[in-house]
Order: C-alpha cells, then structure tokens, then sequence
C-alpha cells in the first residue's frame, strides 16, 4: 500500500458544517507531526468553544488517516492561539464566496482594557455573494451556525451568510 | 444514502451529533498539568464556579428553542447557549482534571446533586418573560465578560486560554442583549414598562455576583474587582434604553451562603430534575 504524507491525508478532510472547505483552509487544522514508527498525531483547534462538529472532525481525521494506512493517529485538542477567521485560507474564501457565503473580513483587533461596548452594529461593507452589490444588511449577528451572521441584500433581496469575523 | 441526518453528518462515526452524552473529553491533548504552587482541588472548585455558571445559564436560554418572538431571536439564543455550553464542558473537565479525581463533564453535570453546584443564584431563575431573559442575559454577560477578560491572564493555561476564547465570544451575547434591552426600553409604552419591570426582577440576584467565594480571588479574579466595569456599562445601556436603575434589594443569603457555596432558589432543583432526568434513568448509559 502506498502511504501518501500524513498531511496530504489530513489536508482532505473537509468540516461537517462547511463540507465545501477542508479543515485546513478553514485554520482548523493546526498541526500534523509524523513520528517514530509511523504514529500520526494532528492538532486541531476549535472554532467556536461549544462547536459540535469537533467529535466528527475528530472521527473523520482518525478515520481518513487509517485509510491511508496509518494505524496509530493522535487527534489533540489545542485551544491557544484561540481560533480566528484570520486563519482562514485564500481558496477557503474563495470556495466560502463560491457556495454563497460572504467571507469574512479583518478579525477586529482589540486594544488591551475593557471590551467596548457596541449598541449599533458598525456599518460593514459586505458583498452579496449572489449578485455582488454592496447593498446588504445585517439580519442578526447569529446564524445556522455559531460561525456565521445572516445578512439580505438589498439588490437581489436574497438572504445570505457571512463567516463572522472573530 | 443515509436513515437520518446525523448518520450523514459522522458517516462511519456514532450517530451522534450535537446532543448526548458520552463525548470524548474537550480536553483530549491538552496539557492538564496543574501549575506548580496552585492547590489542584481550590483550581477546580473555581473551574466548577464558573463552569456551572455556564451550563445553568446555557440550560434557561435553550428554554427559548421554540418559543422566542422571532425565529431570528430563536437561532441566536440557540447559539449563545451552545457558546455557553461548550465553555461548561471545558470548565467542567477542566475541574475533573485538576482535582486529581479524573471525573468527566458528564459525572459533573448529570450525576451531581443540587447542593454541590456552585453556580450564582442569578442563572438558576426561570425565565419569566423575554424582557427578564433579556435583562438576566445583559447583566450576566456583562459581569462574565468583565470576568474572562482578566482571566486570560490566570496562573492557569488551559483556563487562560478557555478565557481569551470566552472573551471573543461573550463580547457577541452582551451587544445581543444590549440591544433588545434598548430595544424594548427605548420602545413603546409597554415595552418600555416590561423591560423595565424584568430589570426590577433580575436585580436582587446582581449584588451576589460580586460578593463572590474566598477561592475566587485566591485562584481566579476577585470578583469586586469587576463591579466598576459593570456598572459602566450598564449605565451605558439604560441611558440608551431610557431605563432606571433599579433599586429592589439584593436577594438574602442564608446565614451568609449563597450559590457558590451550594445554597440556591428552590428553581434550582426542578431544573436540575430536567437536566438530569435521562441520566439519572438509565445511569452510565450513552445516548
Ligand atoms: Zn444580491
């Protein structure tokens, strides 16, 4: 049997709740070490810290990886550097935009002190993924998933998702 | 092809998906050493603390799965809970692990009797209406996220880096429920009395928040600490809402106790019936 890299394997794997990005386009995958006598042992990070998909991340690497011949796999949980949208990849913007989902934008950079307080959603430039106008509007901060705000636009009336920037 | 949507979902996997018990330990990889010169049993009281905290609140807000005023508010209630759930599972192993008993999330949350949660008396409290659910969510997200932004620097890694995530993520419940509170206060003449009134109610649980346990501020953050931050931003939101502070007296302790000395409402104890009904049933099983 030939046994491609650890990390080509890993690289397959595709998230649960966005099946059009890899883990690695999403920044989920973190790490993938090959050690002595082939034990496998990948990192990952979760988006969000009550993501329910992490077991089936986890089952789905295990499983991906034994296929391809490795007997010993290590999934490890890593929870620092919290997970940002930052790390999301460019083909997994690409691929976002392409099944209809806004990517997102810069992660905010927060100054040290207090968190500020927003009672007005900041105006955000966000591009209908349908039509492309950039007349859109924020629906709700929560989405079908934790990861994601809805928006409509207000060219083609059409709702849609956009990955929250955190 | 796939009998239901969770099977698709895990494939050759369980099919288990976003509920149950039985999952495997958030902590999995993660270095659960405890640092030196921390006492290991106080690192867990505290997780348990705020892990409670947590899970108490996560269970009133999945309350409103079916019942909020617009399926928007529905899905992101949902969502805040799940934030807040998946913190509990972390706090919760991450008390198992740092007491040295090896317990895990599940033993904590199903198999515990009333008088060893920890939590504030604040979370425990039904509902009421969305006004009050509004109310208890702003002052709790408000105090937690005061909370967690200190923590990230604690002593402690994994509770360090359970913080900085909390942090991005209880900075969206506070503007949520900032929102609908100027929303409502700010609204007509009965919305404005209704939030209003809600306020009123959830009052007397919020002097209780910053009276705090001896083990806060040796192992975590001294929770007076956050009082000044709290108030600011409350009187933030009210000015906004057109609401008064309220005056209602804090709720009386017994004989000095509290929640996080395991002393509750008598809410606590349906609820936990709730919670834990299907485990106490059908013990060790896994669904
Ligand atoms: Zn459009």
């Amino acid at each position: 049997m030939v046994i491609s890299g650890a990390r080509e394997v890993a690289e397959t794997v595709t998230d649960p709740e966005l099946p059009m990005l890899t883990l690695a386009e999403l920044g989920v995958l973190r790490e993938v070490e090959v050690g002595q006598g082939g034990r496998v042992v990948v990192s990952i990070t979760p988006t969000y810290t009550g993501c329910p998909a992490m077991d089936t991340m986890r089952d789905d690497l295990d499983a991906r990886l034994r296929e391809a011949g490795y007997s010993e796999v290590e999934i490890r949980v890593v929870l620092t550097p919290a997970w940002s949208t930052d790390w999301i990849t460019p083909s997994g913007r690409r691929k976002l935009a392409e099944a209809g989902i806004a990517p997102p934008g810069p992660a905010p950079r927060r100054a040290s002190g207090p968190v500020p307080l927003t009672l007005v959603p900041p105006a955000q430039l966000v591009r209908c993924p349908l039509c492309g106008s950039p007349d859109t509007v924020l629906q709700s901060e929560f989405s079908a998933t934790a990861c994601k705000a809805l928006r409509r636009c207000r060219s083609c009336a059409e709702p849609f998702e956009h990955v929250k920037e955190i | 092809m796939f009998d239901n949507a969770y099977e698709a979902l895990t494939e050759e996997g369980d099919a288990r998906w976003a509920f149950g018990t039985g999952f495997a330990d958030p902590l999995s990889g993660v270095d659960t050493t405890v640092p030196s010169g921390v006492d290991g049993a106080e690192l867990a009281a505290y997780c348990l603390m705020l892990g409670d905290d947590a899970l108490i609140m996560s269970h009133r807000l999945q309350e409103w799965c079916t019942r909020a005023p617009e399926l928007e508010d529905e899905v992101a209630i949902a969502n805040i809970g799940l934030d807040l759930l998946g913190q509990a599972r972390l706090l919760l192993a991450r008390a198992g692990k740092a007491d040295g008993t090896d317990r895990g999330e599940d033993e904590f949350a199903f198999l515990r009797t009333e008088q060893a949660f920890r939590n504030v008396r604040l979370v425990e409290v039904g509902n009421a209406d969305f006004a009050f659910s509004m109310a208890r969510l702003l002052v709790f997200a408000t105090w937690r996220l005061a909370l967690l932004q200190r923590l990230v620097d604690s002593v402690d890694p994994v509770l360090a880096a359970i913080a900085a995530k909390g942090v991005k993520e209880v900075a969206y419940h506070r503007d949520y429920a900032a929102r609908w509170v100027v929303r409502l206060g700010d609204g007509t003449e009965l919305s404005h009395q209704r939030m209003q009134n809600g306020l009123t109610a959830v009052w007397p649980y919020v002097g209780e928040l910053f009276t705090g346990h001896p083990v806060e501020s040796r192992i975590g953050v001294d929770p007076a600490e956050l009082r000044a931050e709290f108030d600011a931003v409350l009187a933030q939101v009210l000015t906004a809402a057109t609401l008064q502070l309220p005056e209602t007296p804090a709720l009386a302790t017994v004989l000095g106790r509290s929640g996080r000395d395991g002393v509750h409402t008598e809410e606590m104890g349906y609820l936990l019936a709730e919670l834990q009904s299907v485990a106490r049933a059908h013990p060790d099983a896994t669904w």
